[in-house]
């Protein structure tokens, strides 16, 4: 049977995290098709059908799909689902959002951010904010999995899978999206760059995150925070790296005063190469970096951004 | 309008886990346990709206051992009114949690349910969504902001790239993100009087609720550890092992 992965998009291409998904769903079964619902769905579609290991792109086209409400997407997914041995999400505010309210209107359970496809019915997934790692298996006819992006290679582009197109739903009237307050970055996406600049409770404001920024974009990386920071008003929700916030596993990240609490290591520990700036030499996240400088940042972060521009 | 809060019991915050030797799992014994954090703010949203004169009883829900009557007790202490625990040793999965809160809302009739987005214990961030699919409610998971106002909830959400703004139905299920709100330390007065509140305790088969695990945990591990690596003295030092050693930038 076919492995169906949920594809969440902006309207002209699927998210990036959707090749991750696929190369996750091709280790559960022989063929995979993506769903891409919503209005005027047809560019994302075509995305979607250019993703290496894509067999068949459903295209739902609906009004009610438009902004991704688990209330009207679940139902077109539930009724795909029995054709289907797997529906796969990559483990994102969509795939949170949706994924268990399908799993429970099929009374399947759900594996929640899947790291790894041990089997087809086996997956390992972090538990304790990472932790721990739980190997789990799952009996249920069909499996209801969620990813993390970051531990899946994206699946490169260039295909061309066929796209059917087919009904949709509609609305049930039980929720209905009003706006969004979505931050404007011309930085890269945090969970898909290369490089990570992030702060801590160490910048002690919000316009001290300037200096972060000018370090970033000489960089060309994506711009982070703990916890703290975000808690403390410094930056937006968004920007949070951590067991609640977003999970990144970039080339190489940059703490900036951050002291590493658990649940801050267990949003980047899987970076290839971290640097962590503390004034505290005692600070955990130098349990964890490769390279440390025990000083004060303000001082070091400007040496830093002026140190990287004369190659 | 009745609501009701749900309330895990799990290792505290604090305590730095173990795995246990055989890898069946998490060592629990003789651990500091309390009220999963995400559910401390599903408890002080549901007290702030009591307080606004829009609940007008809170019920704490908690499935697990008898020991979970603590949990529960913690809830009453902030200022929930009355508990219920559903108890049994059984290992308890989400859906089986939603279903057990599922047949607890059918006989309470809340008008509104509050849990926490995610235990830090299993991480799985289920259970809310889950309780709204099986009851056929609308859902505001990752609540940052609420507002009920005829019949609707309007919800901010914490989402991938900012705030989400939706508008819901009630009866509906709301999942707390961190900064929904601040919880209150509970008063020494109020935890005394916590002591008389009731707690009603059910069994799973009073329900008729199956909460026989649906995924098996073959083996626990530690995760893999990553070494700590070198201090440098100087920004110079650290650009050179950037640039020939690490070769990221």
């Amino acid at each position: 049977m076919a492995v169906l992965v949920v594809a969440a998009h902006d309207g002209k291409t699927v998210r990036s995290n959707v090749a991750n998904a696929v190369t996750a769903a091709t280790q559960m079964g022989p063929e995979v098709h993506v769903l891409v619902a919503g209005s005027n769905a047809g560019e994302a579609a075509k995305s979607a059908a250019a993703l290496q290991g894509v067999a068949k792109v459903l295209q739902a086209e609906d009004a009610a799909y438009t902004n991704w409400v688990a209330e009207d997407v679940s139902p077109l997914v539930v009724k795909l689902a029995p054709n289907y041995s797997h529906v796969v999400m990559a483990a994102d505010s969509v795939g949170k959002n949706i994924a268990p309210r399908v799993a429970a209107l099929l009374d399947m359970a759900q594996v929640s951010e899947a790291i790894q496809v041990v089997s087809p019915d086996t997956f390992v997934r972090p538990i304790y904010a990472g932790n721990a790692m739980a190997t789990v298996q799952t009996a249920d006819k069909i499996k209801i999995v969620t990813i993390r992006p970051t531990n899946f290679k994206a699946t490169a582009g260039g295909g061309s899978a066929a796209i059917e197109q087919i009904g949709g739903t509609g609305a049930g009237g039980l929720a209905a999206y009003v706006g969004a307050e979505l931050s404007k970055s011309e930085r890269p996406e945090l969970t898909s760059a290369k490089i990570v600049v992030s702060g801590g409770r160490g910048l002690a404001s919000g316009e001290n995150f300037k200096m972060l920024e000018a370090l970033a974009d000489k960089l060309g990386a994506g711009l982070g925070a703990s916890r703290a920071a975000v808690d403390a008003g410094y930056v937006p929700n968004d920007y949070q790296v951590g067991q609640t916030g977003k999970v990144v596993a970039p080339d190489l990240y940059i703490a900036i005063g951050i002291s590493g609490a658990i649940q801050h290591l267990a949003g980047m520990k899987d970076s290839k190469t971290i640097v962590a700036i503390n004034k505290d030499e005692e600070a955990p996240i130098f349990q964890v970096a490769d390279y440390g400088i025990v000083g004060d940042l303000f001082q070091l972060v400007p040496e830093l951004t002026a140190a990287v521009d004369k190659k | 309008m009745k609501v009701l809060v749900a309330v895990k019991r799990v290792i505290d915050y604090n305590v730095k886990i173990r795995v246990k030797t055989d890898n069946t799992g998490v060592e629990t014994a003789n651990v500091k346990m309390s009220m999963n954090p995400f559910d401390e703010i599903a408890v002080e949203e549901a007290i702030r709206l009591k307080e606004k004169g829009t609940a007008t009883e809170i019920i704490a829900f908690s499935a697990g051992p008898a020991q979970c009557q603590e949990t529960i007790r913690t809830a009453l202490a902030m200022g929930a009114d009355r508990g219920v625990l559903v108890q049994t040793d059984a290992e308890l999965q989400p859906l089986a949690v939603a279903k057990l809160m599922k047949a607890v809302v059918d006989k309470e009739k809340p008008g509104l349910v509050i849990v926490g987005k995610q235990a830090i214990d299993d991480d799985s961030n289920q259970t809310g969504q889950m309780l709204a699919a099986l009851l056929g409610w609308s859902q505001g998971t990752f609540a940052n902001k609420l507002a009920i106002a005829d019949g609707s909830a309007e919800v901010k959400r914490e989402v991938d790239g900012g705030l989400e703004n939706i508008k819901i139905k009630l009866p509906a299920v709301i999942t707390t993100d961190l900064r929904l709100n601040e919880p209150r330390y509970a008063s020494l007065p109020n935890i005394m009087k916590a002591k008389k509140k009731p707690i009603q305790v059910l069994a799973p088969d009073a329900l008729g609720v199956d909460v026989a695990p649906r995924l098996k945990v073959l083996k626990v591990e530690e995760p893999p550890k990553r070494k700590a690596g070198i201090k440098v003295k100087t920004v110079a030092e650290l650009v050179d092992k950037l640039r020939n050693e690490a070769g990221v930038i």
